[in-house]
């Protein structure tokens, strides 16, 4: 396997592989969101174990990091070796009759993504270190002790229009970089045809429902609260 | 019809190069592109200057020696046709015609639009072909079963002619589509096995090493390629090249 990993098509595999990983992250991500929508208290308790069960806070959580910062470095890597891969550019490029603008904006859609994923940071995952590791409290409940504070910090947030403004540009960009993504990462492992016919459908509903329930759950909270 | 052309103009690798308008007039909708850009150059000529160096050699759309890139679509608006199968009746009378070489760092240009594909003949060299003993105890092909499925997507994947168009089209000038069908060529048939592990590995090292882009899937390739390669192609030459790696 030496080699593999520097070789183009190695790089491609790894960008699959890291892609599959955080499509799967984001289904487990919404299904834990949408509870905050039927039941709070489903959502305090998936929340608390999420974030104190060990083996998703050492194993799993360190995995994620590596994974969204790999599949952003390697996205750049890539970006800047197939830039330099035609250093004229044409005068006359008419890319729309071969290509869909998904397909050919990547690296754009990324970085909506990767605005978006700092404002999160700052938002949840920040505040959410901050309070079990700096200030040591694992416990998961409000400064008051009545209950859990997740679902409360959850609504707390989606309060602010801008914020909520920003979290819907976001997930419509990562819808756009899905759109192609999915499949595409399917083709770069080496799916056959007759596997990626099947996947096209459940790539499509995958790439524009999921963006647009994380859509919903961030709207319900703004407007019910 | 009476049309403006923009072409590339470059005296040599070395110059810079620039977009130069011309007009010609009287061009038969039934022209192929190359019999226009005949007349242009019959013109060019005629007025003491120098004609516009282009690429071509059968004019029958089987060699892969034309190579324009055409109103930003390598070998033109048309689809499953190479340059000198395209003909004028695809435009319209004063129209603008936009005439580039095809661009990529591993296809420099030698002349106007005359590009170096000699690229696609170094990842052939590397491992694109089978050694056939010719001793005289060489098997008879016809011996030796395939089945009808892998002999057709072989037969596929060997028509395509190097012209460089999925090159030229990617966003990332990526011969990804080229080294795929020329890998699953041989891939897909029993001959091609006991070389294989050598070959996808050498022909994706010496395209990695001539410069050409990675593949991000857009399928302009696919579009764009006169013989219609299918991205199954590099979908083949991924799982070729994994398992390679594998091996050894």
């Amino acid at each position: 396997m030496s080699g593999f990993f520097k070789s183009s098509i190695g790089r491609k595999y790894a960008m699959a592989l890291s892609a599959f990983f955080l499509m799967f992250f984001l289904l487990q991500h919404f299904a834990i969101n949408i509870l905050s929508v039927f039941s709070p208290d489903a959502f305090n308790e998936a929340s608390h174990f999420m974030g104190t069960f060990w083996a998703v806070q050492y194993v799993l959580q360190p995995v994620l990091i590596f994974g969204v910062i790999y599949h952003f470095v390697m996205g750049f890597i890539l970006e800047a070796r197939n830039r330099s891969a035609r250093v004229k550019k044409y005068a006359k490029n008419n890319g729309a009759a071969n290509s869909t603008w998904m397909s050919r904006n990547m690296i754009y859609s990324g970085l909506a993504i990767l605005a978006f994923l700092v404002l999160h940071f700052i938002d949840f995952w920040i505040p959410e270190i901050n309070t079990k590791f700096i200030d040591g409290d694992m416990t998961g409940l409000l400064p008051n002790g009545e209950g859990f504070r997740y679902y409360e910090e959850l609504v707390h947030k989606f309060e602010n229009p801008l914020r909520v403004g920003a979290y819907v540009i976001a997930f419509i960009f990562l819808s756009l970089h899905l759109m192609h993504g999915f499949s595409s990462a399917f083709q770069s492992a080496g799916a056959t045809s007759m596997r990626k016919e099947k996947l096209q459908l459940f790539a499509k509903v995958y790439s524009i429902l999921l963006p647009l329930g994380f859509i919903f759950i961030a709207l319900f909270h703004h407007f019910n609260h | 019809m009476n049309l403006t052309l923009k072409i590339w103009r470059q005296s040599n690798a070395q110059a810079t190069g620039k977009m130069v308008d011309y007009k010609v007039t009287e061009i038969s909708e039934h022209m192929s592109f190359l019999e226009m850009m005949d007349v242009l150059n019959e013109q060019l000529i005629n007025n003491g200057e120098e004609p516009v160096a282009f690429d071509h050699d059968c004019r029958e759309g089987i060699c892969g020696m034309c190579s324009m890139f055409i109103n930003g679509e390598a070998h033109g608006p048309d689809r499953g046709v190479t340059t000198c199968q395209l003909h004028m009746r695809m435009f319209k009378d004063g129209d603008t015609i936009t005439i580039e070489p095809f661009r990529a760092k591993a296809f420099p240009v030698i002349k106007d639009l005359v590009v170096d594909r000699g690229s696609f003949d170094r990842i052939q060299h590397a491992g694109g072909y089978i050694s056939v003993n010719t001793s005289g105890n060489t098997q008879d092909a016809n011996g030796i079963p395939i089945s009808k499925h892998a002999a057709d997507e072989a037969m596929d994947a060997a028509t395509c002619i190097g012209c460089g168009a999925c090159v030229a089209s990617c966003k990332n000038a990526s011969a990804m589509l080229f080294v795929g069908a020329k890998v699953s060529q041989y891939a897909l048939l029993p001959q091609g096995q006991v070389e294989a592990v050598d070959r996808v590995k050498n022909m994706v090292a010496q395209m990695d090493l001539e410069g050409f882009g990675n593949c991000t899937n857009t399928g302009a390739c696919e579009v764009e390629c006169p013989k219609g390669i299918s991205l199954e192609n590099i979908a083949r030459m991924n799982r070729e090249f994994l398992s390679a790696n594998v091996k050894s």
